[in-house]
């Protein structure tokens, strides 16, 4: 910078400053066409709404998730004829407070889904990068392991996987991250190839930018928005996945209050106490439509061909 | 047409060899001792499971086992269930029926519904209509399957009882399997009311089930549709003066369906996928319920087996769809 002559550096403070205020305008455009959207911004309050109470469960909750109360087994909720204010969802067979239990659920399903997003994306962008910047037999081999994953149904994979890893909170997540991941190696692969031989790419590699360089500075940037909405689908099946596993013994072991775990615990009270089996599916419906309806807004609004239209 | 034809099986083959090698080490992953599994028996002396071990050919180097596998695979054998002592492909062909039948329903109800509800949305653009079936399709697709078959349970099963809680037909009605779909089996039985018990059986299992494709469905047609009818062609018939349900039944329609077609092929997985759940919640005897059964039994030839069967189907019905979109879309045919 020091031997440059002020008339080029006062260009580059220039550029610096205009390149931020494209960001910015870009941005702005960003929220412009989410906001379009009403259904996606709904969508975002809801699941601000769910990261603020999970965040702040001990605070929020209004009882212990794992205290038993003895003499209230079975409440209904407050409405209810028998309900009480103090259990206002009522409690489940060993009287636990299920609204505490929910609130409680919602710091799992919030960790398994960014846990599993986290995981999945960074493996499918590194091998999907990997796969479409080397081509030849690196990307057949890559493409056909992730064709095997792919034709298997998820679920069963997943099932699977635990019965291996052993049933867990922990062990759920690798196995449905594993799952979702070629989803993203697909996608990634497909836009690295539709970009690597545009011009830019190519100016950089003559200009000396090196292989980790071109694929993940100069390529990724421009792969990302199809991701990003992949992304908020993957959150949503992570934690829908993570709920079916529980359901069926093989995700989160009780007495974790996670939602799908609530449900198949309360299998066998369904036609005696509705409310155990009705308000942990409507925490998990809500949840997951209220990242779907985030996801739907996403893809408004970074997808160039229906911003024309 | 036959070189991609030819192309297209040329694909699979690795894949599926791919699939058999998961299948095959997955198994000798799992924990548990598969002699004591076998023999059913704990603290088993170390002479018999020997004996046993040789029995299943575990005591053979893993490649060996392993060429023993594929081969067998072509035999159409798949080795022998713990817990049943049944050939797994014989168990396999007795309990397909049944999620065949439970699938082919689902996949009815979501095309019947879902197509025309994704035409109306999308040439009612914007409106009132639009909105609803398109917020319902996302609430559809969102739904965690497992609790809404419990919450079906509870209203039609519990509180109105209009139908069993479980099962595939009423224990009061019994007659000979022909074809292993009980609709069309009780219709031949010719006993009154074994039809319609076998509907009031399956029909919550089906709407389940059809729940997430019929929601995919509707979504794809709407926004298959809302493309085509952009199209200068769309605007030449209209300006030609054709009635509209002409202009969307015959122009617009026929072309949207393309993609649509591939996504209900790509259903198929979602479906084998539900029907785990599914026969689960509804205690259906299917393949899903067959499996997760056997998984928690750690029943290994079942799992090895039954993965290899359901990932072989998805293949095939995958091939399948491929080439009828080569058949209706040229463009792809020839690249």
């Amino acid at each position: 910078m020091k031997n440059q002559p002020p008339a080029v550096s006062a260009d580059l403070t220039q550029l610096e400053k205009e390149s931020r205020s494209a960001t910015k305008a870009q941005l702005a455009e960003f929220w412009y066409y989410f906001s379009q959207n009403k259904g996606a911004v709904v969508g975002l309050v809801i699941f601000s709404a769910l990261v603020v109470v999970a965040a702040l469960a001990p605070w929020v909750a209004p009882h212990d998730p794992g205290f038993q109360f003895r003499e209230n087994f079975l409440t209904p909720p407050f409405w209810e004829d028998g309900g009480t204010t103090s259990f206002l969802l009522g409690t489940d067979a060993v009287g636990r407070d299920i609204l505490s239990r929910l609130i409680y659920g919602a710091r799992f399903s919030l960790f398994i889904g960014i846990i599993v997003v986290a995981v999945s994306l960074t493996g499918g962008i590194v091998i999907g990068l990997i796969a479409g910047y080397m081509r030849g037999i690196v990307d057949t081999l890559i493409m056909r392991l992730m064709d095997i994953i792919l034709s298997f149904p998820s679920l069963l994979l997943a099932l699977v996987l635990v019965a291996i890893l052993g049933p867990g909170l922990v062990n759920a997540m690798i196995a449905i991250a594993i799952v979702l991941q070629p989803h993203f190696v697909r996608l990634t692969r497909a836009a690295v190839l539709a970009e690597r031989n545009r011009d830019y790419v190519v100016a950089a590699r003559v200009a000396g930018a090196g292989h980790i360089r071109l694929m993940f500075k100069t390529i990724l940037p421009n792969c990302l928005a199809p991701l990003i909405v992949q992304a908020t689908l993957a959150f949503s099946n992570a934690i829908l996945d993570a709920a079916a596993l529980g359901f069926l013994g093989m995700g989160a072991q009780p007495p974790t209050p996670e939602w799908g775990t609530m449900l198949s615990e309360a299998r066998e009270f369904i036609l005696s106490a509705w409310w155990v089996v009705t308000f942990p599916g409507i925490a998990i419906l809500v949840t997951v439509l209220a990242i779907n309806l985030v996801g739907d807004g996403l893809r408004d609004a970074l997808d160039p061909k229906l911003k024309r239209s | 047409m036959l070189r991609f034809l030819l192309g297209r099986v040329g694909l699979l083959i690795p894949t599926f060899l791919g699939v058999t090698l998961v299948a095959f080490s997955f198994i000798r992953l799992l924990p548990g001792d598969p002699a004591e599994l076998l023999a059913g028996e704990r603290g088993i002396s170390p002479e018999r499971k020997a004996e046993v071990m040789e029995q299943l050919g575990f005591n053979k180097p893993y490649w060996q086992q392993y060429i023993d596998y594929v081969a067998g695979i072509f035999q159409g054998d798949l080795g022998v269930s713990f817990a049943s002592k049944k050939p797994v492909l014989d168990e396999f062909l007795t309990l397909f029926p049944a999620t065949a039948e439970l699938a082919l329903c689902a996949i009815i109800i979501a095309i019947c519904l879902g197509i025309p509800a994704g035409i109306f949305a999308a040439v009612k653009r914007g409106s009132v209509a639009d909105q609803a079936i398109m917020g319902t399709a996302l609430v559809g697709y969102s739904m965690p399957i497992f609790w809404w078959g419990l919450l079906l349970i509870i209203l039609f099963s519990g509180i109105l009882q209009w139908t069993p809680v479980s099962g595939r037909i009423s224990l009061l009605y019994f007659f000979p399997q022909v074809t292993g779909f009980m609709l069309i089996d009780s219709l031949l039985s010719g006993q009154k009311g074994a039809f319609l018990s076998a509907v009031q059986h399956l029909i919550l299992p089906s709407i389940v089930l059809a729940t997430i494709p019929l929601a995919v469905i509707a979504r794809q047609t709407r926004s298959a549709m809302l493309e085509v009818l952009g199209e200068d062609y769309v605007r030449t018939a209209r300006a030609k003066g054709l009635p509209p349900h002409q202009v969307v039944g015959l122009h617009a329609l026929r072309n949207a369906l393309i993609p649509v077609i591939t996504t209900i092929g790509l259903q198929v997985g979602v479906l084998l996928a539900g029907a785990i759940l599914t026969e689960t919640i509804f205690s259906w005897p299917g393949i899903g319920k067959w499996l997760v059964d056997s998984i928690s039994r750690r029943d290994y030839f079942v799992v090895q087996g039954g993965l290899l069967l359901i990932a072989g189907i998805i293949m095939v019905v995958n091939l399948i769809v491929d080439v009828l979109y080569g058949l209706v879309n040229p463009r792809i045919r020839h690249t």
